[in-house]
C-alpha cells in the first residue's frame, strides 16, 4: 500500500485527531519521519506534545485518522505490540523500574529478544539459558556503550538524575528499536549534562542506525540537534522546517512569546 | 539437550529419594501434635510462596488466597469422598485393582490445582483493569463469595463441611513427603522464574506497569499467568490440607486465613521467596509455641507483629533472598539481588 509511495517514511501520522470529551488535544495532525532522520517536536506547555507521543506509541487510540509505522497501520495494536514492531520510548517523568538494578532494567528491555516461553523459563532449559546469556551480554555491552557499566548493579532508583535519564535511553535501546522516541530527554539537566546528552544522541543514532524523534523544551538542544522540526500549538502543527526556518517563523515566535495583537 | 534432560531426571529422582527418607525417618519419630504443627507450617509455606508470586513478585495485591485454598480443598475432598467411590466399582473401569493411596492423591492434587487455577484465571481477568486497593477489594470479595457458596451448598455438607476424607497421606507417614514435594516445586518454580529474563518481566509489571508496557511486556499475560500459577499451588495446598486433617468446613477458609497469608508475604518481605518461607513458619509456629501463655497468646502474637513492622517495615528479608554460601554456588548469578 502506501509504504511503496512513500518508501522513505518510517512513521507517518495521517490526519490524526484525538478528542478527550469535548477537548481536541490534537487535531488534524499530519507528520512524517523518514528513515534515519532526527526530528524534533516542540511547542509551548500544554500544546499536546506528549499526547502526540502517546498516540504514536499506541497508548491512546486516535479519534480520527491513522498512524502508520514501518508500513503498518498501528491503530489497533497495544503499546507492547508497537514496541515489538520496533518503536521504543522514554518518558517525560522518568519511569525506571526503581527497585531493580540498572542491568535488570536493561535486561527487561531486551525481553523483546527473548525467544523462550514460560515453561522453558520454569524448567531452565539449556536453550533458554543460552538465550538469556546472549541477552545479558547484549545488555552489558549496551550499558558499556552508554557509559553505565560502573553502576550496572546499582538500584536504578539510587542513581543520579542524569544517569537515570541515560539508563532510560539504554533500556529503550535494548528493545532493538528502529525508531526512538525521546520525551524531553534534557528536562532537569544542567548545561554540562545537556551537552553530553546531545553528543550521546548523535552517537547512538550513528551506532544503532536509528531514527529519532524527540520532544524538547530546551531550544538549544533542539536547534543544535534536529534536522527538521515540527512546532505544535493548541494541538495543531503551526510550523515545520529546518531549525533556521522555524526559528524565524513569526507564528512560532507568536506562540512562544505572544504578539502585540494577541488577545 | 540430552545431558540436560538426564541431569534433570537425576536431580528430580534424588530429590524424591531425599524427601522419602526425610518423611519415613523423621515423620514417625515426631509426636502427633508436633507433626500437626509441622504439616500446618508446610501448608502455609506453600500458600505464602504461591501468594508471593502474585503479590510480591507481580505486585497484584490479592487478599483472597483462602478462596483458592478452599477450592482446592473441596475439589480434592469431593474427588476422594464423592466421586471416586462412585466410579471405583464400575465394572468396565476396574479401577479398584490399581488405584492405590498415592494414585488417588495425585489425581486429587491435579483436580484441586486445576480447579483453583481456573478460578485464578477468572479472578485474574479483572486484575487487568483494577489496581491497588480496588483489586484487593475484588479478591477479598472473591474469597468471601467462595466461602458463602460452600456454606450453602448441601452437596458438600454446607456448614458442617465434609468429613471422612481418607487420610491418604497418613497411612505410611507420607504426609511430609507430599507436602515437602509441593514446597520444593513452588520454591523451585519461583526461583527459576526469577532467574530468567522472562521472570524479570513479572517484576517489571510490579515496578511500573506503563513502563513495562512500553518495553514490549505483555502485562495482561504476565498478570493472568501469575494468578493462575499462584492459585494452582494454593489449590494443591488445599488438597493436602483436606487429606491430612480428613475433615474440612467453610470457616477454615475465612477472611482471617486470607489475611494471615497476606501478612506472611508482607512480613517476609514482598517478593522474597525466602522471606515468605520464614514468615510462614514463624506465623504458624509462634501461636503454638505461645500456647503456655493461655489467654495472653494472641496479645504476644500481635505485639510481635507490630514490633516487626516498626523495626523492619521492608519485611524480614526485604527484597533479598537467602543464597548458598559463595563456595557452594556454581557460578555468580549475575545481576541478581540488589543488595550492595
Amino acid at each position: 500500500m502506501s509504504a511503496d509511495e512513500k518508501s522513505g517514511s518510517l512513521l507517518e501520522a495521517r490526519n490524526v485527531t484525538k478528542r478527550f470529551g469535548g477537548l481536541a488535544a490534537v487535531s488534524e495532525l499530519n507528520l512524517h519521519v523518514d528513515k534515519g532522520e532526527l526530528v524534533g517536536l516542540i511547542g509551548p506547555n500544554g500544546a499536546g506534545k506528549t499526547t502526540v507521543f502517546n498516540l504514536i506509541t499506541g497508548v491512546y487510540d486516535p479519534t480520527v485518522g491513522e498512524i502508520v509505522f514501518d508500513g503498518r497501520v498501528i491503530n489497533p495494536y497495544k503499546p507492547w505490540q508497537v514496541t515489538r514492531f520496533g518503536m521504543a520510548r522514554t518518558f517525560q517523568n522518568i519511569r525506571l523500574f526503581r527497585e531493580l538494578t540498572a542491568l535488570e532494567n536493561v535486561k527487561i528491555g531486551s525481553n523483546t529478544g527473548s525467544r523462550a516461553g514460560l515453561p522453558a523459563a520454569i524448567f531452565q532449559t539449556p536453550k533458554l539459558k543460552q538465550n538469556d546469556r546472549i541477552l545479558e551480554e547484549r545488555s552489558l555491552a549496551l550499558l558499556e556503550k552508554m557509559r553505565l557499566s560502573q553502576v550496572a548493579d546499582t538500584r536504578a532508583g539510587d542513581l543520579a538524575y542524569g544517569l537515570q535519564r541515560r539508563l532510560e535511553i539504554a533500556r529503550a535501546l535494548a528493545t532493538n528499536p528502529k525508531l526512538l522516541l525521546l520525551d524531553e530527554p534534557a528536562a532537569g539537566m544542567n548545561p554540562q549534562e545537556k551537552h553530553e546528552l546531545r553528543e550521546l544522541i548523535r552517537e547512538i543514532r550513528r551506532e544503532f542506525e536509528l531514527t529519532v524523534m524527540l520532544i524538547e523544551h530546551d531550544m538549544k538542544v533542539v536547534m543544535g540537534l534536529c534536522e527538521r522540526i515540527y512546532v505544535l500549538d493548541y494541538g495543531q502543527i503551526i510550523s515545520q522546517g529546518t531549525p533556521e526556518q522555524v526559528r524565524t517563523d513569526p507564528k512560532v515566535i507568536a506562540a512562544y512569546l505572544g504578539t502585540e495583537t494577541a488577545a | 539437550m540430552v545431558r540436560w534432560a538426564l541431569g534433570r531426571v537425576v536431580s528430580i529422582a534424588l530429590t524424591l529419594v531425599i524427601l522419602y527418607f526425610i518423611s519415613t525417618y523423621v515423620g514417625p519419630r515426631l509426636q502427633e501434635y508436633v507433626l500437626n504443627v509441622v504439616v500446618l507450617c508446610g501448608i502455609y509455606v506453600i500458600l505464602a510462596v504461591s501468594l508471593n508470586l502474585i503479590n510480591g513478585i507481580t505486585g497484584q495485591f490479592s487478599i483472597g488466597h483462602a478462596g483458592f485454598f478452599a477450592i482446592g480443598a473441596y475439589t480434592g475432598a469431593a474427588w476422594s469422598v464423592l466421586w471416586l467411590p462412585r466410579i471405583i466399582d464400575l465394572p468396565f473401569l476396574k479401577l479398584g485393582t490399581f488405584v492405590g493411596d498415592a494414585t488417588n492423591l495425585v489425581i486429587a492434587l491435579i483436580l484441586g490445582s486445576l480447579a483453583a487455577g481456573v478460578a485464578g484465571f477468572i479472578v485474574g481477568l479483572p486484575s487487568l483493569r483494577l489496581r491497588g486497593d480496588y483489586l484487593a477489594i475484588v479478591t477479598l470479595g472473591f474469597g468471601e463469595v467462595i466461602r458463602v457458596l460452600l456454606l450453602n451448598t448441601e452437596a458438600v455438607g454446607g456448614a458442617r463441611g465434609m468429613s471422612g476424607i481418607p487420610a491418604l497421606v497418613g497411612s505410611f507417614h507420607m504426609e511430609l513427603f507430599w507436602i515437602l514435594l509441593i514446597i520444593v516445586m513452588v520454591i523451585q518454580l519461583s526461583r527459576n522464574l526469577m532467574r530468567s529474563v522472562r521472570g524479570l518481566t513479572f517484576l517489571a509489571v510490579r515496578e511500573d506497569e506503563i513502563a513495562a508496557d512500553a518495553m514490549g511486556v505483555n502485562t495482561t499475560r504476565v498478570k493472568v499467568t501469575a494468578f493462575v500459577i499462584g492459585s494452582m499451588f494454593a489449590g494443591a495446598a488445599g488438597v493436602l490440607y483436606a487429606h491430612f486433617f480428613t475433615g474440612i468446613s467453610p470457616d477454615a477458609f475465612d477472611m482471617n486465613t486470607s489475611i494471615i497469608i497476606t501478612t506472611m508475604v508482607v512480613l517476609g518481605g514482598t517478593g522474597s521467596v525466602t522471606g515468605s518461607v520464614v514468615a510462614a513458619i514463624l506465623l504458624t509456629a509462634l501461636p503454638e509455641f505461645l500456647r503456655f501463655m493461655k489467654d495472653y497468646r494472641m496479645v504476644i502474637f500481635s505485639t510481635t507483629l507490630i514490633v516487626m513492622m516498626l523495626t523492619r517495615p521492608q519485611g524480614i528479608f526485604g527484597h533479598n533472598e537467602l543464597r548458598w554460601p559463595r563456595f557452594l554456588r556454581r557460578r555468580k548469578p549475575a545481576g541478581q539481588g540488589s543488595a550492595a
